[in-house]
C-alpha cells in the first residue's frame, strides 16, 4: 500500500526541527530510520499531516566518550552501534541486544533513538537501556532536559517526549568490563521478541559483584528484574545459584496476552530466559 | 519534491510526492522493475537494494530519503554483458524456483559477502534473514552464496559499486515525465 498524502520538512538542525514540529501541531509525526513508522504509513495505521525527517541533522549522528558515560546520538544506525568500539567497552549489553534486531537491512536503517522514541513493548533496545541506567537527553521549545529511562518509558508506545520533542542522544554510564548477553525468543520468519532478557554481570573471581537484568515483552514498559539481580549479586556464578535467581524473574511483571502467548507461557518463558541469559554472560 | 537519485550508474531528477516508497519510485518512474514488491509488511526482502553502499528495503525508505543518494538494484550488477559473480553463482547452483525472492537474495548475498567475506553456513542464513523465498529454496541459495564467495575478490560489494565520479556515471534528467 501507500502512504496518505503528507508534507515532509527535513531540517539540518535540532533547533529547526523542534520548530518545525512546534509550526505543525499534534498530527506531525517524527521521521529517525523510518523502519517502524513506513511500515505503519503504508498500513495507514498513522496519518500525519507532516512528517519531520531527522536524516539530514549530523548532530544527532555517533557515538562519543563523555568521561563517565558513552554518548549514543539518537540517529545513530544499529549497524553503526553494533560495531562501534566505545559501545563494545562500556556498554557490550547494547550492542548484543541490537545484534538481535531485524534484520541486516532493517539494521542499516533503523535507529538506536528511533527505537527508543517509538517504545515497542517488543522493542529490545529498550530493556538494556532500562538495564543500564541512561538517560534521556531530549529538546524541545523549552530546551533541553535529561530524563532516566525509568522516568522516559511510560505505555505502550508512549514516552516522555511532548510532541515538539525531539529525543537527542541517550548517556549510557560506562559499565567497562561488564560482560553480557542479550537471550531473545521470537519466531523465526519475525524478530520481535515474544520474551527477551538482558543480563550484565560484573564478576569478581567466581563471584557476581554486580548484575543488571531488563525484562522485554513482560509489561507495557520494560521491566528491571531487581529480585534476580538481588538473588545474583555477592554468590558465586554457579548453576544452582543462576536457577534460584531466575525463579524471580517474572515477580512483578504483567505481559500482555496476544496470539503468540498468554501470560503463563511468558513468565514461563521469561524465568528459563534469565537463567540462558545469566549464564552466557557469565561465560563472557 | 524534486530530488536527483543515481541509479544503476545513471543520475535522475524527477519530481515526486513525498509520500513515494522508493521502491515505486524504482519500478514506476525509472522503468526499474527488476526489484520487485514481495509483501506488504517489510518481511520478505524481495525490494532490496544498495542504498549508498547498504542493503534496504527499498518499501521501507522514502524515495525523498534518497535525493542526493545512490541506488544499486540487481540491474545494475552485470557488466558489459557478464553476470555479476552472485548471479552467476545463483544460476549455477539453481538457487531459485520461482525466482521472485531473487533479485532481494542477490542484492543482501552481495552485502552479506561485503561484510564477510568468507562465510559458513549459519553465516549465510543469519545474513540472509530478512529475506524469505516462498518456494522454501533456502539450500540452494545457502549453496550459491558460498559458492559465490569463493569467486569473488576482496573489497567486493555495495561500496565497490558506488560510481560517483567514475567512468559509468551518466548525468542526465531522466524519469518518463
Amino acid at each position: 500500500m501507500i502512504p496518505a498524502p503528507f508534507d515532509y520538512v527535513a531540517p539540518s538542525t535540532v533547533d529547526e526541527a523542534v520548530r518545525a514540529l512546534a509550526d505543525a501541531g499534534e498530527d506531525a509525526k517524527v521521521l529517525a530510520g523510518g523502519q517502524s513508522l513506513l511500515p505503519v504509513l503504508r498500513m495507514r495505521l498513522a496519518a500525519p499531516t507532516t512528517v519531520v525527517d531527522l536524516g539530514k541533522i549530523g548532530e544527532l549522528k555517533g557515538v562519543r566518550d563523555e568521561g563517565d558515560a558513552v554518548v549514543i546520538g539518537a540517529m545513530t544506525t544499529h549497524y553503526d552501534v553494533q560495531r562501534d568500539p566505545l559501545v563494545h567497552d562500556h556498554a557490550l549489553l547494547l550492542a548484543r541486544a541490537t545484534d538481535t534486531v531485524a534484520d541486516p537491512q532493517v539494521r542499516h536503517r533503523g535507529t538506536f533513538g528511533g527505537s527508543l522514541a517509538h517504545a515497542d513493548p517488543a522493542g529490545d533496545l529498550l530493556a538494556p537501556a532500562l538495564a543500564l541506567d541512561a538517560e534521556m537527553v531530549i529538546q524541545g521549545t523549552g530546551g533541553r532536559r535529561t530524563v532516566s529511562a525509568a522516568e522516559f518509558f511510560q505505555d505502550f508506545f508512549t514516552t516522555s517526549l511532548a510532541p515538539e520533542d525531539i529525543l537527542v542522544e541517550a548517556r549510557v554510564p560506562k559499565h567497562t568490563g561488564w560482560t553480557a548477553h542479550y537471550e531473545k525468543f521470537n519466531r523465526v520468519a519475525q524478530a520481535w521478541s515474544m520474551v527477551a532478557v538482558a543480563a550484565t554481570v560484573r564478576a569478581e573471581g567466581g563471584t557476581i559483584a554486580e548484575a543488571r537484568i531488563g525484562l522485554t515483552n513482560m509489561a507495557s514498559i520494560p521491566v528491571r528484574a531487581t529480585a534476580v539481580e538481588q538473588a545474583l549479586v555477592g554468590r558465586s556464578a554457579d548453576a544452582e545459584t543462576i536457577r534460584a535467581a531466575a525463579e524471580h524473574a517474572a515477580e512483578g511483571t504483567s505481559p500482555t496476552v496476544d496470539g503468540n502467548a498468554d501470560v503463563e507461557y511468558r513468565q514461563h518463558l521469561a524465568k528459563v530466559l534469565t537463567g540462558r541469559a545469566v549464564e552466557a554472560a557469565m561465560a563472557g | 519534491m524534486r530530488i536527483t537519485v543515481t541509479v544503476d550508474g545513471t543520475s535522475y531528477t524527477d519530481d515526486v510526492e513525498p509520500r513515494t516508497l522508493l521502491v515505486h519510485h524504482l519500478r514506476e518512474k525509472l522503468g526499474k522493475t527488476g526489484t520487485v514488491v514481495g509483501c506488504d509488511t517489510s518481511n520478505c526482502g524481495a525490494c532490496t537494494v544498495h542504498l549508498n553502499g547498504q542493503s534496504v528495503k527499498s518499501c521501507s525508505v522514502l524515495a525523498v530519503q534518497a535525493d542526493g543518494g545512490e541506488v544499486t538494484t540487481v540491474e545494475g550488477l552485470a557488466r558489459d554483458g557478464q553476470l555479476h559473480p552472485v548471479q552467476q553463482a545463483f544460476r549455477d547452483n539453481h538457487a531459485l524456483q520461482c525466482g521472485f525472492c531473487t533479485p532481494g537474495m542477490i542484492m543482501q548475498s552481495i552485502d552479506l559477502l561485503a561484510d564477510n567475506p568468507n562465510p559458513d553456513e549459519e553465516a549465510v542464513r543469519e545474513g540472509l534473514e530478512g529475506n524469505l523465498c516462498r518456494c522454501t529454496g533456502y539450500q540452494n541459495i545457502v549453496r550459491a552464496v558460498r559458492d559465490a564467495a569463493g569467486h569473488m575478490r576482496p573489497g567486493a560489494g555495495p561500496e565497490a559499486e558506488q560510481v560517483a565520479g567514475g567512468e559509468r556515471t551518466t548525468t542526465g534528467v531522466g524519469g518518463d515525465s
